[in-house]
């Protein structure tokens, strides 16, 4: 068990925003954290590397208690990729050096310098090593950040909406990476997601919120219609195709639904 | 997790390098440029002799005096002036998140513009007195540049304050920054408005920033601020470049940003504060030198702070040079001449876009 988290409470000034969490992640799976916009998914995952503090609870990382730890020494645990980040005139492979940050004294060293040149090489990413990041697409942007939280060389992975913003075939490019990197390391990844879909073909476990509390989790057993329709207040129909389980709304009446909060 | 079969890529230390080079290169022109502007002036001494004096040969009596007590502080005063506000600016923008960050965006200019007044026109400091060369000082520098340092800081307090209570956002910081030189300005005005003609030219005077205000023992003081002021942003080089890659980034790579945000403006304050109370407003160079330098290496704080601290300093001991010799025999004050030698290089530098 690499991350467990115990009755973990969450304010936003007297606004409660998450209740009683909890749940254990393992190493070497992969957690999609899910449920409708502003149900605390991100403030979650905030959580699990202390940029957020919560009022109550507490997270145990290896068995160390996160929020007894110094920042640094989280940095070099855990890794955590936005939903933004902003650019600058940087090449990537400046960038992605910055996730050194937790790991270097007083400057780079060529051990850094190498870690950075590997992932650039595991992620088929050298191609873009010496480009600006500024001049970037999007998906191009993503696998920077990705990058840079590997060259912090985490026990556990923190990733906001990875996929949203990138079109299908960076979607697929960037979740492969990340679960190949999660199987190789043994590491363990977290990530919110609204891709149901997505989450079904690349997560091992699920956590599904509603109102601020973990609703279900579990396998993919979890994943039924009935569980989604209670979360996001939508009938769906959960098919496969090609092998594959799919999601799709079974709502096909055209007035608006029902807001599920 | 570990990756462990990379290597440490060529072209990646190439380009390093060349940023090295340029920073360099940046040295040896501001040292050029010092021997310059020290031999060039009413009398004339060869750059030779400059040298051979600079580096305690005895040449001349009279050049002994020209340069020991008269140019050399004055460039250096130029060169360190620069580099503090080069650094306060470099410093401004990344904390501020804000590309118009400059060293007196937190009021600290009008602040200190407010102090003077006040010497000068409540506490009576503004006895004039002419010169030979028909420039008018200030009677009383020290109290005018006491209370100067006094209301810089003070705005600086109340930014911090604010920061404490709202939180250490760049928009609140830019917001009360804009707020308290309006102020300041507001101040300003009303004390001039009940001052005398001869109140009135003084602080108006007071506020041309001017190098030639500075002897040794003030050079020594704005030196050592300066320099520790510098340090503490190169020590801190990846913070800043962690926090221009975003808060949240920021905070995942385990830096505590509204720390560093609060700590550096209070360093950056400081700097532009000691600047303004000995030398007057000198604008421009902390805003546009930051810039310039961008342009040619890049926004990588690690070369970016020590690049804007050399452009700083030539661009301050440009423009005070040609101060002195443009309208020669009278000497201009250097602020007026910062932005005419430094907006049609950066305006180049803009249209011509990032380097490759």
């Amino acid at each position: 068990m690499i991350l467990a988290v115990e009755e973990l409470r969450f304010f936003y000034r007297n606004r409660e925003v998450l209740r009683e969490i909890a749940f254990t992640i393992h190493a070497g799976e992969i957690i999609a954290i899910l449920g409708p916009n502003g149900v605390g998914k991100t403030t979650l995952l905030k959580c699990l590397n202390r940029i957020l503090t919560p009022r109550k609870g507490t997270v145990f990382l290896d068995g160390d208690d996160l929020y007894g730890l110094d920042t640094m020494e989280i940095a070099r645990r855990v890794g955590y990729v936005p939903q933004r980040v902003e650019t600058g005139r940087l090449t990537a492979f400046d960038a992605v050096l910055l996730g050194r940050r937790p790991h270097i004294g007083w400057d780079v060293q060529e051990k850094d310098l190498k870690i950075v040149d590997a992932v650039f090489r595991r992620l088929s990413m050298e191609n873009l090593r010496m480009a600006c990041i500024d001049e970037m697409s999007g998906g191009e942007l993503q696998k920077v950040a990705i990058a840079r939280s590997l060259v912090q060389e985490p026990e556990v992975l923190l990733l906001d909406e990875p996929t949203s913003n990138l079109d299908l075939k960076n979607q697929v490019n960037i979740l492969t990476i990340i679960t190949q990197v999660v199987r190789e390391h043994h590491i363990a990844a977290v990530m919110t997601m609204h891709d149901l879909n997505q989450a079904l073909r690349y997560a091992d476990r699920f956590i599904f919120l509603k109102a601020g509390r973990v609703f279900t989790h579990g396998n993919h057993d979890v994943v039924t219609p009935g569980v989604i329709e209670e979360v996001y207040g939508l009938p769906v129909i959960i098919g496969e195709l090609g092998g594959v389980r799919c999601v799709v709304p079974g709502n096909t009446a055209s007035e608006p639904l029902e807001d599920p909060s | 997790m570990h990756f462990a079969d990379g290597e440490v890529p060529a072209d990646y230390i190439g380009y390093v390098r060349q940023k090295s080079f340029w920073i360099v290169g940046g040295i040896l022109l501001l040292f050029l440029l010092l021997v310059y502007s020290i031999s060039v002036g009413a009398v004339a001494i060869p750059p030779v002799e400059v040298l051979q004096t600079l580096l305690g040969q005895n040449i001349s009596h009279k050049w002994d005096a020209i340069i020991w007590n008269i140019r050399l502080p004055q460039a250096l005063t130029a060169i360190v002036a620069g580099i503090g506000l080069a650094v306060a600016g470099v410093a401004m923008q990344s904390i501020l998140r804000n590309p118009l960050g400059s060293p007196f965006t937190l009021g600290i200019s009008n602040a200190g513009a407010f102090g003077a007044a006040v010497s000068v026109i409540v506490l009576g400091a503004g006895t004039m007195q002419s010169r030979v060369a028909d420039a008018i000082t200030i009677h009383n520098p020290y109290l005018t540049t006491l209370m100067a340092f006094c209301f810089c800081l003070l705005a600086t307090a109340v930014i911090l304050l604010i920061s404490r209570i709202r939180g250490a956002s760049p928009e609140v910081m830019v917001l009360a920054g804009v707020a308290l030189s309006s102020l300041f300005t507001a101040g300003t005005m009303f004390l001039q408005y009940f001052s005398t003609d001869v109140q009135l030219a003084a602080v108006v005077f007071w506020t041309f920033g001017d190098v030639s205000r500075a002897n040794w023992p003030e050079l020594g003081l704005i030196s050592v601020i300066v320099t520790g002021a510098t340090l503490f942003f190169v020590a801190n080089r990846w913070n800043y470049n962690a926090i221009d890659a975003g808060d949240e980034t920021a905070k995942g790579l385990g830096v505590h940003v509204e720390r560093v945000r609060v700590v550096g403006m209070v360093v950056a304050a400081l700097v532009s504060a000691v600047i303004v109370a000995f030398l007057g407003v000198i604008g421009f160079v902390g805003l546009v030198c930051p810039h310039m330098v961008r342009r040619i290496i890049g926004d990588d704080q690690r070369y970016l702070v020590p690049g804007s601290c050399v452009m700083g300093g030539i661009l301050l001991l440009a423009s005070d040079t040609v101060a002195r010799l443009v309208m020669a025999p009278y000497v201009l004050p250097v602020a007026v001449l910062t932005a005419f030698m430094g907006a049609p290089v950066f305006l180049y530098l803009l249209l011509r876009g990032y380097r490759r």
